[in-house]
């Protein structure tokens, strides 16, 4: 069975791999600190595999975590320049190979697509391939290798080694933000161990006017919202707004519908999403990948939609869940 | 109550642009000591922490292709593809990708789009070219409009067509959490039920939004070439 973790260490090689190239780079303006972020990074993804499974301990890498934090926050980390193409050559290979440059793309989703649709009876001896529990990860992953196959295969690069070069490139343009969104994940366990719900609640219960029902959905939703956007991800925000209303106010006094309640809560969350630079993953390293000037400018181009749609979450939670 | 402290400092930290890891890791443990933890739990936490969040990095491994197809001049061929579509406006081809984004997402194929994988190769180099043949010309100011709504008609695709699918993890969340917490037992095609009205006011809002972008960029276009006029009056003289 091809198990999730050896996705994480098909990543985890990525980026050895990377800090490889960035240490052979006499240029690099911070070579050295470049190339031990991006080489820890990749150490913690396969040590992470021991600590999942219970048999490392896991204060090993919280301590390797935070010294990426320091390595990535005391500037210690840098912009190589890259050796890439140039605009005329480009244009004279799209020339060259046309359409031919969309199939590599197009490769990715589509063998991701028939792996997972495939997956319930592609098995080995009653042993399914893929893992179960993960099969768009592994399929995705699978995916990605076969995409750059299909690209050596039709654009022959001088070098093999190309996508690995290139792709080191978009990397060091997207920086530390790589780190941020599973950080994120890690300050919501936290909040949630230290009860940042439960003094949220007695917070919330002085301002909510006892007895009404509209007061009691907004302040859930726009608490999902507002928490969403601190926090960078309705994921951790879930846990405190629940725990704070949605189950002792919305669900016990009102007798909501939980399912109706516990689903629009977490997508009047996802409406903050769209809002804060909390949210890197989404918001910041697409700016980044893009290269654009004002780097909160996809936030700037979400924050049109992201209201309205929260004042229908509100609507939606208020007219179909209670009875 | 105390507690509260680490979400004022992640607001702080924000607000005068500290580095977002540092915040983080600061309001973290400075909540974590708060409520009592320990340093050893502290570190443990972020160890296991890091562990069971690694599927949020994947996205790297689709690097390699971008990669490589862009040093080959992937941006370039979909900039001539576009420029021979007649009728399609950058609106229209945002509209367009929006409407696959939520459907994919929305039947579990939430990982095949993306900012790396179909954002920057695909997506923006479409509607940036369509604005090229309607303008001739791109400014800056246009360009980096259509780059906001390029990722936007993403994230508002993923979000709110994924949680119409049963095996997301925000809807695994809310089932995890509400059974064990509550002892409650919600089925994950319950919520996915519940998420499809959002899902149709959000591709309603968001697409009349990306209609009447390409208006806006018409106006922002009639205003480059003014002032553009003036200065070379200016210069002219």
């Amino acid at each position: 069975m091809i198990n999730v973790e050896a996705v994480y260490w098909l990543i985890g090689i990525l980026f050895v791999a990377w800090a490889s190239l960035i240490a052979a780079d006499t240029h690099h303006p911070r070579r050295w600190g470049s190339s031990s972020f991006w080489g820890l990074l990749g150490l913690c993804f396969f040590y992470s595999t021991w600590v999942q499974a219970g048999t490392a301990p896991g204060w090993v890498l919280g301590i390797a975590v935070l010294v990426l934090v320091v390595l990535a926050s005391t500037g210690l980390l840098g912009h190589g320049k890259h050796r890439t193409s140039t605009g005329p050559e480009r244009e004279a290979f799209a020339k060259r190979f046309g359409n031919k440059l969309f199939i590599p793309a197009l490769t990715l989703p589509l063998v991701t697509v028939i792996l997972v649709l495939a997956a319930p009876v592609l098995s080995i001896g009653g042993t399914p391939l893929l893992d179960p529990k993960n099969t768009t990860l592994v399929a995705l992953a699978i995916g990605a290798v076969a995409a750059v196959v299909v690209a050596l295969v039709i654009l022959k690069p001088k070098n093999p080694a190309t996508p690995i070069f290139e792709s080191r490139r978009i990397l060091e343009s997207i920086g530390w933000a790589a780190l941020l969104p599973q950080m994120l994940t890690t300050l919501g366990i936290l909040f949630t161990k230290a009860g940042v719900g439960t003094a949220v609640g007695s917070l919330a219960s002085g301002l909510l006017p006892k007895g009404s029902l509209i007061a009691g959905v907004m302040v859930y939703c726009i608490g999902m919202f507002l928490f969403t956007v601190l926090m960078g991800n309705g994921f951790a925000a879930f846990p405190i707004m629940t725990a704070a209303i949605g189950w002792p106010v919305l669900v016990e006094t009102f007798h909501g519908d939980p399912a109706i309640v516990f689903a629009i809560g977490m997508l009047a969350g996802f409406c903050g999403t769209l809002c804060t630079p909390m949210a890197a993953n989404f918001n910041l390293v697409p700016s980044a990948l893009l290269e654009m000037n004002n780097k909160y400018g996809v936030i700037t181009a979400q924050v049109g939609t992201a209201i309205p749609l929260l004042a229908v979450n509100i609507a939606l939670m208020y007219f179909l869940a209670f009875h | 109550m105390l507690v509260l402290i680490g979400v004022l400092l992640v607001i702080v930290g924000f607000a005068i642009r500290l580095n977002p890891l540092i915040v983080v890791t600061v309001a973290g443990i400075v909540t974590a000591l708060l409520g009592g933890m320990n340093p050893a739990q502290i570190l443990d936490s972020f160890g296991t922490g890091f562990a069971s969040s690694r599927s949020v990095t994947i996205f790297v491994a689709v690097l390699p292709v971008v990669g490589i197809i862009e040093y080959f001049g992937l941006q370039e061929q979909a900039k001539v593809l576009i420029g021979r579509l007649a009728k399609l406006t950058a609106g229209r081809v945002l509209i367009g990708y929006l409407a696959v984004r939520q459907i994919t997402a929305a039947v579990g194929l939430n990982s095949i789009g993306g900012h790396a994988q179909t954002v920057r190769p695909l997506v923006f180099p479409m509607a940036e070219g369509a604005a090229l043949r309607r303008y001739g010309h791109v400014p800056d100011k246009i360009s980096e409009k259509i780059k906001g709504h390029s990722a936007g008609a993403d994230n508002v695709g993923v979000f709110f067509g994924e949680d119409v699918f049963v095996a997301v993890g925000s809807i695994l969340l809310i089932t995890t959490f509400v059974d064990t917490t509550y002892h409650l037992h919600l089925e994950p095609l319950q919520l996915a039920l519940w998420a499809i009205p959002t899902a149709i006011a959000a591709f309603l809002i968001h697409g009349f939004r990306l209609l009447r972008l390409d208006k806006q960029l018409d106006k922002e276009y009639r205003e480059y070439e003014l002032t553009a006029q003036k200065e070379t009056a200016g210069e002219a003289k």
